[in-house]
């Protein structure tokens, strides 16, 4: 059974490795990819189904007891985590399969997104904190190197701005630990639980909450860490920023959730309620206000990823400190809403890619009338851009309400109401681009697109259709979706049932 | 500028060096050494050689891919941590065998030696990567 819990990691390890072998046969390194992203699936949906039946299930890597070894802990959240990462991942790679160009290909762009998965697999799985910041680096080393793949100016720019700004996030990360190491003497998420809940000084742990959270802050592209995300997101192929939309700041975003619920929860009228609360409800304003004035598809996209990472920390934030009731409520939202939230960042990147396709441009001042054109498109964009706003029957309603109403239930009237300030700003700013680029008459067609190459266009709608397929059923099926995702917020507010599960009695 | 004495050096310590890196390598299980250090040594003899010669020179002495060394390594280090969970143990743990050697005497063989054995072969294959992409870089006008 403990296999089951590598093989999240293990089946892209094995995807790269092969890879390499293959590596002037793209055609195979095509296959072993996909081959991969199926088996992907296929593993974190057993180990779901796993974790759903037994409760938290933990890995002790080498047979090494908890607080010594590696440990990978499985609960729902990271189960839900993991199959939407795979839904994502599996539908990025149909997508790329006709849309990345050979020179990307042979340099080695099928074993990096292998690479990538592994790093953020590992990075849900992991119970224990220094292994999170092994996994950061593996995806984050995965992902500049996607970032800058192809090496074209613009994308040069952008993975510039993009790797500074994250390895100063892993610099303090890494301080960060060192302050944690020395004062807990653990590194096991669940030891460190324990201890830092009977630390003599919460002075010095809030201090060093406060460096993860910068170090988090900066991944999950919080208030007033975010910029490198819109002026880096736009830069490389559309596959590889629907690849980084649908994962990268998610990825920050748990790492938030799982310490700041169960290690940092000592002050959480300071931590939750004052530095995340004042982070995320500026993070959504500043997301929705972007998306409104931006031009560009993908630069605006990149903007409502933002909105979207403030509305889930809002949740966070909102359970610290709460009443029990209220609290699971607050985080059960979040969890639903991150969730959706990786399916439909990458279902209108895909699109935004093939708008582009289609139109010749990225730029919504220009694009035009194509609902006449491709009525098909409009309507997928159109599903995916309400879900963005958050529209009742798709999915990110039920979830944004939860936290709302927790967020009222606690007496924060003022930050709810400016987190539905945001939100029907998001609506303004998908309603802008959506009929700017779809409803508008036809602009004269501007060709700036090296895209061209007459290309089989079906494997880009499979993945893009699949993806919106995901949606509506998570939007139809969301009594369901909240029931787990309910079950998971339990779970995480059970600190003593996680370290139960890690350490046993071994304390 | 080829000097004498440095390519000399470098032709003989070239075989030293490889045979010095498997000693590390070997005795790496219970003391100081292992893959990494192996590797390490391995591809400094052949760093060596480059600068003595030339990178083209020294890409004809690995004669394999370095990228297939690479892949390569990565499968047996994951493939022996998959032997664990045949045996029924969690994954990466370690599993022995006891062979026969030579006069009567035991040899323990475990699967931490072909991790270490595949760490060996990535690390050469990584550090000559770069070695290799950076030296022909230089040598172009």
């Amino acid at each position: 059974m403990s296999v089951l819990l590598a093989l999240p990691v293990l089946l892209p390890l094995v995807c790269a490795a092969t890879a390499m072998l293959f590596w002037r046969r793209l055609r195979v390194q095509r296959t072993i990819a996909v081959l991969t992203a199926l088996g992907h699936l296929a593993s974190t949906l057993a180990l779901f189904v796993e974790v759903r039946r037994f409760g938290i299930l933990v890995a002790r890597f080498g047979d090494w007891p908890a607080p010594y070894g590696i440990v990978f802990v499985a609960d729902t959240f990271s189960g839900l985590m993991l199959v939407t990462t795979s839904i994502v991942t599996l539908a990025v790679t149909v997508y790329s399969l006709s849309s990345i160009d050979a020179d990307r290909e042979s340099f080695g762009f099928f074993p990096l997104v292998c690479a990538l998965l592994m790093g953020v697999s590992g990075a849900f799985l992991t119970g224990d904190i220094f292994n999170l910041y092994v996994w950061f680096e593996v995806l984050l080393i995965a992902s500049f190197v996607l970032m800058a793949l192809g090496g074209e100016r613009k994308q040069l720019e952008g993975a510039l701005k993009y790797v500074t700004l994250n390895l100063v996030s892993s610099s303090i990360f890494l301080a960060g630990l060192g302050l944690l190491y020395g004062s807990m003497g653990t590194l096991n998420l669940a030891q460190l639980s324990v201890r830092v809940a009977e630390a003599t000084d919460p002075g010095f742990v809030t201090m060093l909450a406060m460096f993860f959270l910068l170090a988090f802050g900066i991944k999950a592209a919080l208030f007033p860490l975010y910029g490198w995300l819109p002026s880096s997101y736009h830069t490389p192929p559309t596959a590889v920023s629907a690849l980084f939309a649908g994962l990268l700041t998610k990825v920050g975003v748990y790492a938030l959730i799982r310490t700041f619920t169960l290690v940092f929860t000592n002050d959480p009228t300071f931590t939750h309620r004052a530095v995340l609360l004042g982070m995320a409800t500026v993070t959504i304003l500043a997301g929705s206000l972007g998306a409104i004035v931006q031009r560009d598809l993908r630069r605006a996209l990149s903007f409502t990823i933002v909105a979207s990472v403030g509305f889930a920390v809002l949740g966070l934030a909102v359970s610290g400190g709460a009443s029990q009731e209220l609290a699971t409520l607050a985080l059960a939202g979040t969890i639903a809403y991150v969730i959706q939230a990786m399916v439909v960042k990458t279902q209108v990147f895909l699109l935004s890619g093939i708008v582009r396709r289609l139109s010749g441009s990225f730029d919504v001042a220009r694009i035009g009338g194509l609902y006449a054109s491709a009525p098909g498109v409009a309507i997928l964009f159109l599903l995916g851009a309400l879900a963005l706003a958050g529209v009742p029957p798709l999915p990110s309603f039920i979830p944004k309400v939860a936290v709302l109403r927790a967020a009222f239930g606690e007496g924060l009237g003022v930050y709810a109401g400016v987190a539905l300030l945001g939100s029907l700003l998001m609506l303004g700013a998908v309603a802008r681009l959506w009929s700017h680029a779809f409803w508008r008459a036809p602009m004269e067609r501007p060709h700036e697109s090296d895209d061209d190459a007459p290309v089989n266009l079906v494997f880009r709608f499979i993945p893009v259709t699949g993806l919106t397929v995901v949606l509506v059923l998570l939007g139809v099926g969301a009594g369901p979706v909240f029931q787990v995702a309910t079950e998971a917020a339990r779970q995480l507010l059970d600190t003593d049932g996680y370290v139960r599960a890690v350490l046993g009695g071994a304390r | 500028m080829r000097s004498i004495i440095l390519s000399t050096v470098a032709r003989a310590m070239l075989p030293i060096l490889i045979m010095f890196s498997l000693f590390l390598l070997w005795r790496g299980h219970n003391e100081p050494g292992g893959g990494f250090t192996g590797g390490l040594v391995a591809a400094a003899g052949v760093i060596l050689f480059s600068l003595a010669y030339s990178p083209r020179a020294a890409r004809r002495v690995v004669r394999v891919d370095l990228k297939t060394l690479t892949g390569f390594g990565l499968l047996m280090a994951a493939g022996s941590g998959t032997v664990a969970v045949f045996a029924g143990k969690p994954f990466l743990t370690g599993v022995w065998w006891k062979l026969a050697g030579p006069q009567g005497s035991t040899i323990e063989l475990g699967t931490p030696f072909f991790f270490d054995l595949g760490v060996y072969l990535v690390v050469i294959g990584v550090t000559l990567s770069i070695l290799f992409s950076k030296a022909e870089e230089e040598e172009r006008p």
